[in-house]
């Protein structure tokens, strides 16, 4: 009756000195480390047991997309779960050529802000369950936006910011999750700018705020330091998926274990 | 064993192929009727909405359904649907869209008053019947998990006689089902993006269309 819980490591890839694809991974959200090979790294995930495989492309230029869709055919050939591309999709060529790439869905964020009727126009083309809206929120403390309570008591809006965190847009976060639903999106993806590299949990009040807007399904992103983190956004703020990535790529943590965890909890997981 | 993908211009074949190929078939991807009548075994995929698969699948109606009679042919999610008989996608309130009528039953949107739809994740499989489709799959039961599979629809048939695995989402409906004779089947999610037991199905329909050669040669 009720739909497991998804675990989704996602990695980064972006070219290296000799234009090949490699997935880095960020410490304190700057400091960029090689961590290893998209192939490679997605076959151990694909066999790990992980939900579905979130592949974002992180590459400044757009030289680097005829080799990131050439790997994305690579990544898809090894796994047999749902995979996600993101990174750089600005129009309709772009979600039909990447999925046609092997991807089973794509992340949309900048492009979406800029231009929404490219979720329309993606919904109406591939159909809702291949357009996943990605936000980057950031706490604003001002008036600019609907204020939703924090745990310690401090209230604060949700801000869509592009180019990583470093520009704001005004826009609010959970108004625009409604939007995006309300225009085709068939999930919605939610990184805290906040969280991102803490591994100190989701940014909970965030999830929850996006989770009561909308009934797509929603994947919690950043702050995860482990199991326990999975646990609280699954309970506390109704996400349907929590996504990581550098505790399953420094081996912190095993996807078997996060779901061993849950399941002993009464969360439901596929193992 | 070589087995066809009928391309009749729905979506991304790559993942099923490659699922295919990791249980050692030899695949062939065609929009060629002339090929697709020689094949030895069909696989029929699906993406989008029943009424224009019905459409692109037109040129390629009268081949899948003769095929049917003694090839074995595999349909994935609308593929799947396209088996039964009618679908209340996409027509006017009260009337169907006609399938191909090799599975008889209908096709309906999953009741959205307790869950969301479409119904997109991953969902337990209880085997209902023995096929060789559900070789080694497990079955949900009272005391232990079934095998999970990945679904992403809005529309199901609902269990009856033809159903050989059930998934339940706000009602039982067909997660696998195939025809009397055997030969016609297929799956409500996507075996190629269901991990282990999606690439157990699809091994498993690799090794029934063997069978089902061997068999059909010597017989004849």
């Amino acid at each position: 009756m009720t739909l497991t819980k998804r675990i989704i490591p996602c990695i980064d890839v972006d070219l290296d000195e000799n234009g090949d694809a490699k997935v880095y991974t960020g410490v304190n959200f700057e400091d960029l480390q090689y961590t290893g090979d998209p192939v490679e790294m997605a076959r151990a995930y694909n066999r790990a047991g992980a939900d579905e495989f979130v592949f974002l492309d992180i590459t400044a230029s757009a030289d680097g997309r005829e080799t990131m869709l050439d790997t994305v055919s690579a990544v898809a050939d090894e796994v047999f779960i749902p995979l996600t591309v993101g990174g750089g999709i600005r129009t309709k060529a772009d979600i039909v050529e990447t999925l046609r790439a092997g991807a089973d869905k794509v992340s949309i964020n900048t492009g979406a802000l800029q231009r929404p009727g490219l979720i329309t126009e993606g919904a109406e083309s591939v159909g809702s369950q291949a357009i996943v809206i990605s936000v980057d929120a950031r706490r604003r403390y001002d008036e600019g936006g609907e204020h939703y309570e924090q745990v310690d008591g401090e209230s604060c809006w949700f801000e869509c910011t592009v180019k990583g965190g470093r520009e704001g847009t005004g826009t609010d976060v959970v108004a625009w999750s409604a939007e995006a639903e309300e225009r085709g999106a068939g999930e919605l993806f939610v990184n805290s700018i906040d969280a991102d590299g803490t591994k100190d949990g989701y940014d909970i009040p965030l999830t929850r705020a996006v989770c009561d807007a909308v009934s797509t399904p929603v994947i919690a992103s950043s702050g995860c330091g482990g199991p326990e983190d999975a646990y609280e956004v699954f309970t506390e703020a109704g996400a349907d998926a929590a996504l990581a990535a550098s505790i399953f790529h420094f081996d912190e943590h095993s996807i078997d274990e996060v779901k061993r965890y849950l399941d002993e909890r009464g969360v439901p997981v596929r193992r | 064993m070589q087995v066809t993908i009928i391309d009749y211009g729905v979506g991304n074949l790559r993942s099923l192929q490659r699922g295919l190929e990791r249980a050692d078939a030899t695949v062939t991807v065609s929009d060629d009727p002339a090929e697709i009548a020689a094949s030895d075994a069909l696989v029929l995929p699906g993406v989008g909405a029943f009424g224009e698969c019905v459409r692109n699948l037109a040129p390629f109606r009268d081949v899948v359904v003769e095929a049917a009679a003694d090839t074995p042919v595999l349909g994935i999610c609308v593929g799947f649907q396209l088996m039964f008989t009618e679908s209340t996608e996409g027509a006017p309130e009260g009337e169907t869209i006609d399938g191909l009528d090799l599975i008889p039953g209908r096709v309906e949107r999953l009741p959205s008053d307790e869950v969301k739809v479409p119904h997109m994740g991953w969902n337990e499989l209880t085997v209902e019947r023995d096929h060789p489709i559900v070789d080694g799959v497990a079955s949900k039961t009272p005391q232990a998990d079934g095998d999970y599979a990945y679904f992403v629809h809005s529309y199901g048939s609902s269990v009856a006689d033809h159903t050989v695995a059930a998934c339940d989402y706000g009602f039982d409906f067909a997660a696998i089902a195939a025809t009397e004779r055997g030969n016609v089947m297929g799956t409500q999610f996507h075996p190629e993006k269901s991990g282990d037991t999606g690439l157990r199905v699809l091994r498993n329909f690799v090794a029934f269309a063997e069978d089902w050669n061997d068999t059909t040669v010597t017989a004849e």
